[in-house]
C-alpha cells in the first residue's frame, strides 16, 4: 500500500513539474522527459509488472491532458516500462551505466514512435532534423535529469524494501 | 518477497489485455463517446490546483534569471532606444496626419469594422510536457463559458485555438504547433493563404505560409490575419508578418514564412475570445 502510494505520489509529481516549473527551466525550449524516467525505475528496479503499471497510467495521465486520442502515450510508456522490466535481473545499486544506458534507449524508443506515429503519418519526412534537434535533445537532458534523480528515489526504493520485508516477517 | 494476492497474471496477458485498452479508447477518442471529459474533470480538481501553485515557483526562477540578462541587456538598449526615439518622433507626427485622413476615408466607405469581441481573461497553467507539441492549459473552462473551437488571443495577435475543455480548465493548441492550420489573409490585398505551424521552423520562431496565389503582389513585411473564409478562426485578427516569399516547385502558387507578433516562450495570461465562428 505504502509502495502503490509513493508510486503514485512520484508519477503525479513528475507530471505536475514537467508542465509547469520545467518549462521555465527548459534549454533551448527542450525539456527532460520526468515521466520517462519515473516509468523507466520503477520498471527496472520492481520487473516488468510494476514497469507495465507505472508506465500504464503515467502515459494515461498525459493523454488526459495534452494527448491527441487518449491511450497513445500509455501504450508507449507501457511497452517502455515493460522493455525496461526486463533489465530487473541486471538491476545492481550501485552501478549507474546500464540505468543511464537503459534511460538512453528508453527515450530514443519514445522519440521514434512519437515521430512515426504523430509526424511521419502526417508527411514530416525530414527525419534527421527531428532526431537531432527534438529526439538528441530531450534525450541529453533527460539523462542529466536522471543522473540527478536515480540515486535518491533508489534510496527510498531500499527504505520502503526494508519496511515491506519488516512487515512480511511480522505476518508471515 | 512473497505476493500477498493469491492470483497472479502472466505479464504477456497483462500486456495484451492494457494494449487492447488503449486501442479501445484511442478508438473511442474519435467518436462521439471520448472518455477523455471524464478523466478530466475527475482528474482537475486535484491537478488545476497543484499546477498554479507550482507555476509560481517557475515564474519566480525565470524571473531571477531574466533579471540577470536584463541587466546587460537594458544598458545597450537604451542607447539604441535613445537614437531610435527621435526617428519616431517624427514619424508619429505624419502618422498622426495619416491617421485623421484615413479615418475620415473610413468614415466615408463605413468600414469601421475594429473587431471587437467579448474575451475572457485566462492564465496559462501548464505547457506541453514533451517537445513535440505547442500545447498548453489554461485555468479557465466550461464552468466559465469556454467552449471547443473557441479563439485564443495575446496582447495583439493569435495565439491558437481551444482544442478541449474540461470543467475548470482548457487545453489550447497555439498556432506555432505542427498540427496547426491557419486559414489566413493578407490584410493588404485579401489575398487567401494558409499559416501553418512547423516544429522545424519553430527555433526561429517562424511559421509557415503557403497557398499564396502566384499573382499576389505580397510583400515582405506585409501583416497576415485570419481570413473571413475560415470556418473556425473569426475575421481580422493579426497572425504577423510575411518573410522570404518564393515561388514553389509546382509554379502555381507562392509560399514563405510569418514571424508572429505574440511571443509564444513567455505566455503568462490569454484571452479567449468567448464568440464562435460558427454559431
Amino acid at each position: 500500500m505504502l509502495r502503490k502510494l509513493f508510486t503514485g505520489f512520484c508519477l503525479v509529481a513528475a507530471f505536475l513539474l514537467q508542465v509547469t516549473l520545467f518549462q521555465s527551466l527548459s534549454l533551448a525550449s527542450t525539456k527532460p522527459n520526468l515521466i520517462l524516467i519515473v516509468v523507466f525505475i520503477f520498471g527496472f528496479m520492481r520487473g516488468k509488472k510494476a514497469g507495465i503499471w507505472v508506465g500504464f497510467f503515467g502515459g494515461l495521465l498525459l493523454d488526459i491532458y495534452y494527448g491527441d486520442s487518449i491511450g497513445f502515450y500509455a501504450m508507449i510508456y507501457m511497452y517502455i516500462g515493460a522493455l525496461n522490466g526486463v533489465f530487473y535481473k541486471l538491476f545492481y545499486d550501485e552501478d549507474i551505466t546500464l540505468p543511464l544506458a537503459l534511460i538512453f534507449g528508453s527515450n530514443i524508443l519514445y522519440g521514434f514512435s512519437v515521430y512515426v506515429i504523430r509526424f511521419l503519418l502526417r508527411n514530416r519526412l525530414d527525419f534527421g532534423y527531428y532526431f537531432q534537434h527534438v529526439i538528441v535533445a530531450e534525450t541529453i537532458y533527460t539523462m542529466l535529469a536522471a543522473i540527478v534523480i536515480y540515486r535518491p528515489l533508489l534510496k527510498v526504493n531500499r527504505i520502503l524494501e526494508a519496511i515491506e520485508k519488516r512487515s512480511a516477517s511480522k505476518f508471515g | 518477497m512473497k505476493r500477498k494476492n493469491k492470483f497472479s497474471m502472466p505479464v504477456k496477458y497483462l500486456l495484451l489485455i492494457l494494449s487492447s485498452i488503449c486501442i479501445f479508447l484511442c478508438i473511442l477518442s474519435f467518436t462521439d463517446l471520448s472518455a477523455a471529459p471524464y478523466l478530466k474533470n475527475i482528474t482537475g480538481y486535484v491537478l488545476v490546483p497543484s499546477q498554479q501553485g507550482l507555476n509560481h515557483i517557475g515564474q519566480w526562477f525565470s524571473e531571477k534569471a531574466d533579471n540577470l540578462e536584463q541587466l546587460k541587456e537594458v544598458m545597450a538598449e537604451n542607447e539604441a532606444l535613445r537614437k531610435q526615439n527621435n526617428a519616431l518622433m517624427e514619424e508619429n507626427s505624419r502618422l498622426a496626419l495619416e491617421r485623421t485622413e484615413l479615418e475620415e476615408l473610413r468614415q466615408i466607405y463605413k468600414l469601421d469594422e475594429t473587431y471587437d469581441y467579448p474575451k475572457i481573461m485566462a492564465k496559462v497553467i501548464g505547457k506541453d510536457p514533451g517537445n513535440w507539441f505547442q500545447i498548453f492549459q489554461i485555468d479557465k473552462g466550461s464552468a466559465d463559458g469556454i467552449k471547443v473551437d473557441m479563439n485564443v488571443i495575446s496582447g495583439n495577435g493569435l495565439v491558437g485555438i481551444v482544442t478541449s475543455v474540461s470543467e475548470h480548465s482548457a487545453v489550447v493548441r497555439s498556432i506555432i504547433d505542427d498540427s496547426s492550420n491557419v486559414s489566413a489573409e493578407f490584410s493588404l490585398t485579401s489575398d487567401i493563404c494558409n499559416v501553418a505551424g512547423d516544429l522545424s521552423l519553430m527555433n526561429e520562431g517562424k511559421i509557415r505560409v503557403e497557398d499564396i496565389s502566384k499573382d499576389a503582389g505580397v510583400e515582405p513585411g506585409n501583416t497576415v490575419v485570419t481570413s473571413h473564409i475560415s470556418t473556425k478562426f473569426l475575421p481580422g485578427i493579426l497572425i504577423g508578418y510575411v518573410s522570404d516569399i518564393s515561388i514553389d516547385a509546382n509554379n502555381l502558387t507562392k509560399s514563405g514564412y510569418v514571424t508572429p507578433v505574440v511571443d509564444f516562450e513567455h505566455l503568462t495570461y490569454v484571452l479567449v475570445i468567448t464568440e464562435l465562428k460558427q454559431k
